[in-house]
């Protein structure tokens, strides 16, 4: 940590400032700003490529408890982490601990952020900051820490974002005989490992790879940042694949793109779903399941064509949580089968899309 | 929606008396029960004879029965009311054992009664060590390994499998004695050798020392959703059971991938055993790797759920009872936030921390070490967001003189002996040893508490450093907010600055420093919700909540349940508010125990989980600004306030506290009674030796002794000579002219008795007369009460109410107040009086079917109410209450009645007659009628004497007399015959402990007479081993002649209900 506390600044594009204490890099930046209600996880969260241009508030206050895991791999893929780097361009929390046990724990968050020339802010009512985000919807917002500086707001949702995390080149981690293509829209660790597990192989190819023409037992089209409607290229070959029925699952921001390709439309919420608490009805039975969410478009159920079918629905405010054709084997959910972090209680999924492969 | 099978009448069993391991979380969760049932058009049957409880209140049940929670009452009151179902869940261990009983018996099946929610089975295989442990590593779960062994050679082939360092555990033994750890073989044959010369079995267990104890609360619906709706981290790590924990919500050391994978295994368990509505499991995870030991699940609401409840704001019992009748969780609406489904997992954006309230220095000979086995009576709870803030908070919520962290007066000699063998003050020992400069690494390897708590403690020391030698008016504003984010009160900062607590207050008030309110919303804001759950905390800048609302009042609350103070102030809180919400105020409470009603989501129209304090008060008064203040209803710790908010400005409501002064201040009552010519026993304050032998021997032995206040464990005692009186004042540390003690006239063979009374302007409104059963000596906490008296002179009668009359008028009194008296030959004195509500309110009202504090309320708040029919105090049956002792729970304790009080709980009961009441209320704690034999030595020749008629019934029994010589030689003169055991000490057969070891004794009537120490010792170890042997123990003669007489006028006890009483 610093020695010095360092002031730094929230500005919310209304105006409204907070005032914390800087800690991580002491660098401006801008972003989107959403709250995620998860209470553990900070570094899976922050590494998850689905929050690329947001700045990140935690609504449970205390953060850095256990430190930051180590850098070991796995399949060539970090053990600890959701992806190579942390993708939020700020951290805003209420209560910072740079003094971290665990035994996993390799270095602090403070350290890591510097690591990462990540920014962060403590100090911050961030009750009463989510309660405006709740109120307002999310808002752009930028954090000053050293004040000579100029910076702008800047709207994250028009930049493409997908294009920045996701893989450059197709990567193939190599098990079995089966295979699925996975679209790389910003996927998490987990999906590939989920898979691998299963001693399935994966693909892994950029969002606007035309994987239309590949050979594979199915498509995984992975979660990622902002506007699906942004994914053009993904969209037109999720269509096409759609087309010859090759198994097809959608994750989150890959729900979405399955959506528009099958004709529905998308649409931005409020302030979005972003923790590791969201209860989702499968309809047409009493289950109730807890997921992991991290989003802020949601498909629009009414504009669904006839053969697709809601198939989960979130039972806080109704929005869908996953869409399902009624005779081709494609499906998708909103939410984040994969977890980390977060409760695995629907991890059936991917097992469903297994039995599915062709 | 449930379409079908839902049930029509539900009979539901309580807990009984509060008792250490089982207090009032169940009045918590029974009483969410009947409302959960209510809101179905369920009729429900509740059997509990605990009757300071508010689920035994007017308008829940509708029909409850003051009976012993037992298979043959149960088995009665299922025969007369013929329910179709039956809830175990919600009445703690006792619940759950008869319920399991009347399974395995038939009962059950024989009147049709249906198990609702988790099935009977599924309780079985989480009771049962062996069932358990086979379901939990056939779906390839870990449990914590245990091994038996019968003799060395087994205890070594047992260690080796399981793999040193290895726990051993002496089965049955007494408070653990023996148990410890081994690291090797040759420590394990020492160890194992010893252990076989007193035990035939010893448990080798795989050692999970130091490992992080963590807990989650699940619910699960018969459509298999199964979400956890809080996880819980004990600060202290395994080895100190979890109620005597610390523990923190929701964890705080854990990745999330640790985190959710224990709540992944607890999901697959908890469906693999089949529960059906709430369980609670505990897991023992490794510091160093992710490794993990499930150690047990209880299949029933807990102390952990109620606390869960609390801490998250879920209705917990409320929910498990809609499971339990059928519904799906996602059927059910989150009644938080009236906005979202009860199918979801908390987030919380706030901790809570659970600190326990022991009260250990209230018992003799008892070991103030932790260990396995809980030796708590209660709990606090505090909310906030910054560890430091909740852990100071929780102090101070404890009410036992620590002003939180640090900042007490206690000093350790053997630091790190205090750290590595946990007692009751640890905490207090981590603050010196941190200040002493201790590193973290070396606290935490003799702690094994996990750094990451221990750097937060430091935070706190490193602020008090801070502040050291700063004068008042020099704190910064940074500091001042450092400081309070810290938890740091107001008190501890003047404490540091040489001020006052006002004069912080004014100060900080002047420079901006104040708290916010929050709500608990169950959903860290994500959705807008109607909450009306809030706290207060440094660590923020907006209020939640909008203030201004009129016609607000505020209740103080009782605080953490302690050795005489604890569910019924609730009953009393909880009946003011329902009163004022009648009279349609707008009711605050404050109060910060997790194990009561009144922190309920349902019972106020705002609730602040906030400490008892005069900071806290004011804070929450200045912001709300209410009509006024209830401070009678909580008990001691809103009485002990009155003085101070008064002074402060605070309207308070009833008798106005300068008279509470009056009362209380010894000289001023005197003063008083003796204006009124009202007698009291004589007494003096002194100050030296001298004088305390000169009173005595002018008011002639026994005398009564009081420190004024209390150090080093000593208490109030009864001294009968002048070598007792030296060394009792030499116990009570310096006697002084700053801590003067008092002297009084012990009156004995008195009869005491108790007014509780209602006024209103000084005029009496209603009052009920109980008397005690046991002799003037034993504490009226500790007292067995009849209501209506049945052995008190009339004369006796009218003097004590016309004294009560009196006394009403002159403090003017309006609301509740309790006067205690002594009676001997119609000769009545005053020993105190409160005015407050006291302990025995919820008794008296339900008795009487008058509600005292209903009343109270609206003459408080000026409402005007038609006097009361005089014959409404003069009712047909008898009610009597009886005590509830936890002795078998601290070991080593001597159970025997004193001047202090010493039960955690009470029972009462009803009946057409004195004896049926006694019994019922008998049977209630605990007692059985004995069939088998009866060790009788009773005391002096006098008690002897006393007893000969009784003892003749008992031999008419035909129950078998066991008798010490003594008591053996007087009743052969006196033509009964008894069989001669030997004394504990003289070590020959036949002796007491032989046979109470071995079962052959049902019942111990032990009445202990003043003598010489040999003779105690051997009275001790005669009750204590009857009480670790689980036989009947009387030690009070008055006791032990009305338990005989009741048992042979009685033959059938009725199974009638409170209303049936009339």
């Amino acid at each position: 940590m610093n020695n010095k506390p360092q002031k730094a600044k929230l500005i919310l594009e209304d105006g409204t400032e907070f005032v914390g204490t800087a800690f991580g890099y002491p660098i401006n930046t801008n972003g989107e700003v959403v709250f995620n209600t998860g209470m553990v996880g900070y570094p899976e969260t922050m590494t998850d490529p689905s929050y690329r241009g947001q700045i990140l508030v935690m609504t449970f206050p205390l953060i850095g408890n256990y430190g930051v895991p180590n850098y070991e791999r796995e399949n060539g893929l970090l053990k600890y982490f959701e992806s190579e780097k942390i993708h939020c361009r700020a951290l805003i929390i209420s209560n910072y601990s740079d003094e971290y046990s665990h035994w996993n724990g390799k270095r602090s968050l403070d350290d890591w952020m510097k690591e990462q020339k990540i920014p962060g802010i403590y100090g911050i009512d961030t009750r009463m900051l989510t309660r405006k985000l709740r109120e307002s919807g999310t808002m752009l917002g930028k954090i000053v820490i050293d004040e000579k500086e100029k910076i702008d707001f800047e709207d994250v949702n028009k930049l493409d974002l997908v294009g920045e995390v996701c893989v450059k080149e197709p990567i193939e981690y190599t098990r079995n005989k089966k295979k699925i293509i996975l679209v790389d829209c910003g996927t998490k660790n987990n999906i590939i490992q989920a898979f691998l597990r299963r001693n399935i192989t994966v693909i892994r190819v950029p969002y606007d790879y035309d994987f239309s023409k590949e050979k594979a037992n199915g498509i995984l089209i992975s979660n990622g940042p902002g506007d699906p409607k942004m994914c053009k290229a993904t969209i037109e070959n999720t269509r096409k694949v759609m087309k010859f029925g090759t198994p097809t699952l959608g994750v989150c921001l890959g729900s979405q793109i399955m959506a528009l390709a099958a004709g529905a439309d998308t649409y931005k919420l409020k302030y979005g779903h972003r923790g590791h608490n969201q209860p989702c009805n499968e309809t047409g039975s009493k289950r109730c399941y807890i997921t992991s969410q991290n989003h802020g478009y949601a498909v629009n159920s009414e504009t669904m064509p006839e053969d697709w079918r809601e198939w989960f629905i979130n039972d806080n405010d109704g929005t869908n949580e996953g869409i399902i054709h009624i005779a081709k084997p494609f499906f998708a959910t909103q939410f984040h089968p994969e977890a980390s972090p977060g409760p695995d209680d629907t991890e059936f999924i991917f097992d469903m899309f297994l039995r599915a492969l062709k | 929606m449930i379409k079908r099978g839902k049930p029509k009448k539900v009979l539901i069993l309580g807990s009984g008396a509060l008792q250490i391991g089982q207090a009032g979380e169940f009045d918590y969760s029974g009483s969410q029960a009947i409302k959960a049932l209510k809101e179905d058009g369920i009729t429900s049957i509740l059997i509990n004879p605990n009757i300071a409880t508010i689920q035994t209140s007017e308008n829940f049940a509708d029909k409850v029965y003051f009976m012993p929670i037992k298979a043959e009452f149960v088995e009665k009151i299922i025969e007369k009311e013929e329910p179709d179902s039956i809830l175990l869940q919600f009445g703690g261990q006792t619940a759950l054992n008869v319920g399991v009983e009347l399974y395995e018996k038939g009962i059950l099946k024989k009147h049709n009664v249906k198990v609702l929610g988790t099935p009977v089975e599924a309780i079985e295989a989480t009771e049962d060590r062996l069932i358990f442990g086979n379901k939990v590593t056939e779906i390839g779960l870990k449990v914590a390994l245990s091994k038996t062994a019968n003799n060395v050679d087994e205890a070594i082939a047992a260690a080796e499998e399981i793999g040193f360092p290895v726990m051993v555990r002496i089965a049955y033994a007494l408070g653990g004695l023996g148990s410890g750890i081994v690291n090797n073989k040759d420590e394990l044959i020492e160890k194992a050798r010893r252990a076989f010369t007193f035990t035939n079995q010893i448990l080798i267990e795989e050692s999970l020392y130091g490992w992080k104890e963590i807990e989650y609360e699940i619910v699960r619906d018969r459509f298999n959703n199964c979400i956890t709706i809080c996880s819980m981290e004990n600060i202290d790590p395994m080895g100190i059971h979890t109620g005597d924990s610390i523990v923190i919500a929701p964890v705080q050391t854990l990745s999330a991938s640790e985190n959710f994978k224990l709540r992944s295994i607890g999901i697959k368990l908890i469906r693999h055993l089949g529960v059906i509505g709430e369980c609670n499991i505990q897991y023992a995870l490794d510091p160093k790797s992710d490794d993990y030991r499930i150690i047990e699940v209880n299949a029933r609401l807990s102390r952990s759920s109620a606390l869960a409840s609390k801490a998250t704001g879920y209705p917990l019992a409320f929910i498990a009872t809609k499971l339990a009748l059928g519904y799906a969780l996602n059927e059910v609406e989150n009644i938080i936030t009236q906005e979202t489904s009860a199918c979801f997992e908390p987030a919380l954006d706030y901790v809570a921390l659970k600190f326990p309230r022991w009260d250990l220095q209230k018992f003799r000979q008892v070991s103030t070490q932790l260990g396995s086995e809980m030796k708590s009576v209660g709990e606090v709870m505090s909310l906030g967001r910054s560890f430091e803030e909740v852990l100071q908070k929780a102090i101070r919520m404890l009410d036992i003189g620590m002003k939180g962290f640090v900042g007490n007066n206690l000093v350790f000699n053997d630091l790190d002996n205090e750290l590595s063998k946990p007692t009751d003050k640890r905490i207090y020992a981590i603050a010196q040893a941190l200040k002493e400069g201790y590193s973290i690494d070396k606290i935490h390897e003799l702690t094994k508490i996990t750094r990451w708590f221990l750097y937060k403690m430091k935070n706190i020391v490193l602020t008090e450093n801070k502040l050291k030698g700063i004068k008042l008016n020099k704190i910064s504003v940074d500091l001042m907010r450092e400081a309070k984010m810290n938890g740091f009160s107001d008190v501890q900062l003047g404490h540091l600055a040489g001020a006052t607590e006002f004069e912080v207050r004014n100060y900080r008030k002047s420079i901006g420093v104040v708290p916010v309110v929050k709500q608990i919303d169950t959903l860290a804001a994500e959705y807008p919700a109607q909450t009306n759950y809030l706290y207060l905390t440094y660590h923020g800048k907006e209020n939640d909540i909008q203030f201004g609302q009129s016609n607000q009042i505020i209740v103080l609350g009782s605080g953490a349940y302690r050795i005489g103070s604890s569910v019924e102030f609730d009953w009393c809180c909880v009946n003011a508010v329902m009163s004022l919400n009648k009279l349609e105020y707008k009711t605050i409470m404050i109060n910060c125990n997790p194990e009561t009603v009144s922190t309920d989501y349902d019972i106020c129209d705002k609730l602040y989980f906030e400490q008892l304090t005069f900071e806290r008060v004011l804070d929450i008064y200045d912001k709300e600004n209410p009509e006024g203040v209830i401070i009678s209803m909580g008990g001691q710790i809103p009485n002990n306030l009155a003085v101070k908010l008064y002074n402060a400005g605070v309207k308070i409501l009833g008798t106005s506290p300068e008279q509470i002064d009056n009362a209380e201040n010894r000289h001023k009552f005197s003063q008083i009674l003796d204006r009124l010519e009202v007698d009291q026993p004589e007494w003096k304050e002194l100050t030296s030796l001298d004088e305390a032998k000169k009173f005595a021997k002018k008011v002639s032995y026994p005398v009564l002794i009081r420190p004024s206040y209390v150090l080093s464990g000593a208490a109030m005692s009864i001294v009968i000579s002048d070598d007792e009186l030296e060394e009792y004042l030499k116990k009570a540390s310096e006697i002084s002219r700053e801590h003067p003690v008092v002297i009084s006239k012990f009156i004995t063979d008195a009869r005491e008795i108790e007014a509780d009374a209602v006024a209103e302007d000084g005029n009496l409104y209603c009052y009920a007369i109980s008397e005690h059963v046991e002799n003037a000596g034993v504490h009226s906490g500790d007292a067995t009460i009849v209501l209506p008296p049945q052995r008190t002179y009339l004369e006796t009668m009218r003097r004590v109410k016309i004294i009560t009359k009196q006394i009403a008028k002159e403090l003017k009194i309006t609301g509740p107040f309790n006067i205690q008296f002594i009676a001997k030959d119609n000769e009545v004195k005053v020993i105190e009086c409160n005015l407050r509500a006291s302990r025995s309110f919820p008794f008296v009202s339900k008795v009487l079917k008058i509600n005292f504090i209903e009343i109270a309320t609206k003459l408080m708040m000026g409402e005007k109410i038609p006097k009361l029919d005089k014959s409404s105090f003069d009712v047909d049956y008898v009610g009597v209450k009886a005590p509830q002792f936890s002795f078998t729970r601290l070991k080593g304790s001597d159970p025997i009645l004193g001047v202090e009080m010493a039960s955690t709980g009470e029972v009462a009961c009803l009946g057409d007659d004195f004896n049926e009441a006694f019994l019922k209320s008998f049977l209630s704690t605990g007692y059985r009628i004995p069939k088998k034999a009866v060790m009788l030595s009773t005391g002096t020749a006098k008690d002897k004497a006393d007893f000969l008629n009784e003892t003749k019934k008992l031999y008419d029994m035909g129950l078998k007399l066991y008798a010490t010589n003594g008591t053996s030689k007087f009743l052969k003169e006196h033509g009964i015959e008894s069989e001669v055991l030997n004394w504990p000490l003289e070590k020959v057969e036949p002796n007491i402990i032989t046979y109470l070891n071995e079962g052959k004794i049902d019942l111990v009537i032990n009445i202990p007479k003043n003598e010489e120490k040999y003779e105690l010792d051997n009275d001790y170890l005669i009750r204590r081993k009857a009480v670790d042997m689980n036989v009947n123990l009387i030690t009070n003669i008055q006791v032990a002649k009305r338990f005989v007489k009741s048992l042979s006028k009685i033959q059938d006890l009725s199974a009638k209900s409170w209303d049936e009483y009339n």
